[in-house]
């Protein structure tokens, strides 16, 4: 023990002094002064980031038995599943870590809806963490392509088909997105790299994400800002703990899926090799890009469809300067709570919808539920602030800590 | 900035060696549990299945007459199997020991004296040496010679003259019947 | 102010999150009829499931003696019998059966070899279109993943080969060529009923009825698709333990953490 204090203390500092990671550690993950009331919605953004880094690792071994050629894909996705050791177990954790990616990152999208995280001072956190989900978007997209299954191919091609919807160019723009007159090997390559080269964008990303978090540091659900110390506590040891707890549940539910349903997400079309001859009697996206598929469906008009679809991504962007009022959290916004429970239940509703062929009444079903999500960012919000008498939050943390202590007494 | 809280059950000292307890043990399943985690990966950049199942190679005899020889593939790479004749093997047994860079008896390279089987990389730079063919160079020992820097390797595949540090390697091998065998 | 609001919703959002998983995997079955599959109680089910190799090695004598002649098994090799219980001297002989092409010799010729258990399984047709010649335009599909890749899996492919029916109900018209199958989407199928009772007379004495030959080959066809599922649900059940047991033990510190602060 004496020898580690004269040897590697020393030298830590020595370090430290040239370029202060470990100074910065101490600040940022140890000391960091975190809300004492944060509650487990506040997990899902560092268990994100820990599927990020399953999916990155998973994704660098597999991409080592992968061949990203029309001709040997599929095959070399069976080779892994069959003949490399362990190869299975990559696979399904790599295909079930994208849907888990995507239930964490909603749920944390969610959170920052309920509780107001999207608000001022934290506006560009949010944008940031748009971005992320956009580029996760992309790289899911063209992941998905890679297996080159009936899925994969057809997918990829009734998506980027969409791109045909710009005037005058669009034709141009998909031969050009394609290298080709259709999907064929030259769009399979450069998915590849697109797919491998994404995620070091979104870990970028991510990075950024957190830089700003931490100047005016993480809300919580009572949507006041810490200004005192009582407010706080460190982040260790008191959130790595929890975040661990967050971990072992996660791990729970996502080691489920992989051992014992590792198909549930996926669909059975894709175990078959891509026939550009032979189309899907129901070409079906992902799971998470379905709300997304209502809304382009929804409208009959092709190239608005296709704005419509990206709108409903972009509209995120603007969430901070739709919803303005100066009460953060739900908690203390009563009316604004029964519509952010609808505008949860639309959501889900259009992912059920875009998962249903195209005939009523799913239509006129889906175009209401379009209409509606629209509405909510767009009409509800700022109206709600307008007119919502909000109820008083309490004037500090610590302060509110004590009344819901003795609320429980 | 912590609160000084009141442990109503345990004294402050007692909690806290139940805590330590309690945390070096989570710690540790903690850290077994990703140790084991790593395998699988590590694992997966072994040599998959279809590449084992190719570890060996049978080989047909028969077909190779007396003074002839064949290359086969093993593991990706080209094995020597000669059927040597009589004046062969007594020109290979009759050399002395050191007369040869790497000495190595006839008899240490060959489990039956007629069938001589190496692998047909020079121990040298890895290039694959002639002898194979009847209108091949042979070298100046009558077995082969690698034509990339000279190396030259007598009728036992012992390494005569040249750069080449040692014989060519003979592989692991068994006669599964008289006319078959299994390489690897 | 009402403290825990926030749970009762939970529970609405996780029964709503149910319902959409539910619904979309009910999905495909939006248009059209929907054809209501028999579970079947399979071996392999449940987090226990394992393949009954009796089971397996039947089904291997289905494959072999009926479905080989039209359907190929492109992703099985000779050597993963050995997985199933084949002696390899029998795999050997199993192999050395079929010819595979190899080369060119040294002549610059291809020629054919018998296949040894590294080869994958010979395929009926040199390629589709052969097979489409020989098969009245129908494409006798691939086998090696027929068992994950139709929705219902296992439970389709029993239904598949037992609903057969004799004639079209009324009102339909079969195609020339086509036999009725219950299950099978727009219920025209090319392939003729393949199994009937004593099909193929097995090994092992079972008694040889459609249905065990239904079983059987469904047995092999799914561990074809998924050889890895007994590894893969041997070493989740010691995953999920340890989960359940160090998920516990960090519970459990986490409160001793924070007891602390109160």
């Amino acid at each position: 023990m004496k020898l580690s204090k004269s040897i590697i203390l020393p030298f830590l500092d020595w370090v430290d002094y040239r370029l202060p990671v470990f100074s910065y550690a101490r600040e940022n993950l140890i000391d960091y002064p975190t809300p004492k009331n944060l509650n487990y919605w506040w997990n899902f953004g560092s268990l994100a980031g820990i599927v990020l880094m399953i999916m990155i690792i998973t994704g660098f071994f597999l991409a080592i038995n992968y061949t990203p050629h029309t001709d040997y894909a599929f095959s070399s996705v069976e080779h892994l599943m069959r003949d490399v050791n362990y190869g299975w177990l990559l696979r399904f954790m790599h295909a079930n870590g994208g849907s888990m990616f995507f239930i964490l990152v909603y749920i944390h999208m969610f959170r920052g809806l309920y509780f107001g995280s999207f608000k001022a001072p934290r506006e560009l956190l949010w944008i940031i963490g748009v971005v992320i989900y956009l580029c996760m978007m992309g790289t899911a997209f063209m992941g998905y392509v890679l297996p080159w299954g009936q899925m994969s191919y057809w997918g990829a091609t009734v998506i980027t088909s969409l791109f045909s919807a710009v005037p005058i160019i669009g034709d141009t723009i998909v031969t050009w997105l394609w290298g080709g007159f259709v999907i064929d090997n030259n769009t399979l390559t450069r998915f590849f790299v697109g797919h491998y080269l994404m995620p070091m964008v979104i870990f970028m990303l991510v990075v950024v994400h957190m830089w700003a978090l931490h100047v005016h540091k993480s809300n919580n659900p009572l949507g006041v800002d810490m200004r005192t110390p009582a407010d706080s506590i460190p982040f260790h040891p008191y959130y790595t703990i929890k975040d661990m707890v967050g971990m072992g549940v996660f791990f729970i539910v996502y080691f489920g899926f992989v051992f014992f349903a590792p198909d549930f997400f996926g669909e059975p079309d894709n175990y078959i090799e891509a026939n550009p001859l032979v189309t899907p009697p129901h070409i079906v996206p992902e799971w998470y890009f379905l709300p997304f598929y209502a809304i382009l469906r929804s409208i009959d008009n092709k190239l608005i469809g296709v704005i419509a679809m990206f709108a409903g991504v972009c509209i995120l962007f603007a969430l901070p300067w739709m919803d303005r009022c100066r009460v953060r959290s739900a908690k203390f916004r009563p009316i604004y709570r029964q519509f952010f429970w609808l505008f949860f239940a639309d959501c889900i509703l259009l992912g059920y919808i875009g998962a249903q062929t195209a005939v009523e009444p799913f239509v006129t079903i889906g175009r209401i539920a379009t209409a509606y999500y629209f509405a909510h960012f767009l009409i509800i919000c700022p109206l709600i602030c307008k007119f919502e008498r909000p109820l008083v939050p309490p004037e500090s943390i610590s302060a509110g800590v004590l009344k819901a202590q003795k609320g429980a007494e | 900035m912590t609160d000084q809280a009141s442990d109503d059950t345990a004294t402050p000292e007692e909690s806290a060696s139940r805590r330590d307890f309690l945390q070096i043990a989570t710690y540790t399943v903690g850290a077994v549990g990703a140790g084991l985690a790593v395998w699988p990966i590590v694992d997966s950049i072994n040599p998959p299945a279809d590449v084992l199942a190719l570890a060996s190679t049978e080989v047909d005899l028969s077909p190779v007459e007396v003074g002839q020889s064949i290359t086969v593939i093993w593991r990706g790479r080209p094995v020597f199997v000669r059927h040597r004749s009589e004046k062969e093997i007594e020109d290979a047994r009759a050399v002395p020991l050191d007369a040869m860079p790497d000495p190595q008896s006839d008899d240490d390279r060959t489990q039956k004296p007629e069938w001589l089987i190496m692998v047909g990389i020079c121990t040298h730079l890895g290039c694959i040496p002639n002898g194979q063919r009847p209108t091949d160079p042979k070298g100046d020992f009558g077995g082969w010679f690698c034509p990339c820097h000279g190396s030259h390797y007598d009728l036992s595949g012992r390494i005569r003259k040249g750069p080449a540090p040692t014989n060519l390697e003979i592989p692991t091998y068994e006669f599964v019947d008289d006319t078959t065998i299994k390489i690897g | 102010m009402r403290i825990n609001m926030t749970f009762p919703r939970t529970i609405g959002a996780a029964c709503a999150g149910v319902l959409l998983a539910t619904a979309i995997s009910t999905a495909a079955q939006a248009s059209g009829d929907s054809v209501k599959l028999e579970k079947q109680d399979w071996s392999f089910n449940g987090i226990f499931g394992t393949y009954d190799r009796g089971a397996l090695k039947r089904g291997y004598q289905v494959y072999s003696e009926v479905c080989v002649s039209c359907h190929s098994l492109n992703y099985v090799a000779y050597r993963n019998l050995m997985d199933i219980g084949f002696e390899e001297t029998n795999v050997k002989e199993i192999a050395a059966e079929f010819e595979v092409e190899d080369g060119p010799n040294d002549e610059g010729e291809m020629y054919l070899r018998p296949a040894r258990p590294s080869d994958r399984f010979v395929a009926p047709y040199a390629n589709e279109k052969a097979s489409r010649a020989a098969n009245n335009g129908a494409f006798p599909p691939d086998l090696s993943l027929m068992a994950k890749a139709r929705k219902g899996g296992p439970d389709y492919l029993f239904g598949l080969l037992t609903r057969y029916h004799e004639e079209a109900p009324e009102g339909m018209e079969l195609a020339d060529g086509m036999s009725y199958n219950e299950v099978f989407p727009g219920h025209q199928i090319a392939m003729s009923q393949p199994l009937e009772d004593e099909s193929v007379e097995y090994e092992d004495g079972t008694p040889a009825t459609l249905v065990q030959h239904a079983k059987d080959v469904t047995t092999f066809l799914a561990w074809a698709a998924s050889p890895e599922m007994e590894h893969r649900k041997r070493l989740g059940i010691k995953v999920m333990l340890f989960l359940f047991v160090w998920t516990g033990m960090l519970i459990a510190l986490k409160k001793k953490i924070w007891a602390k602060l109160h």
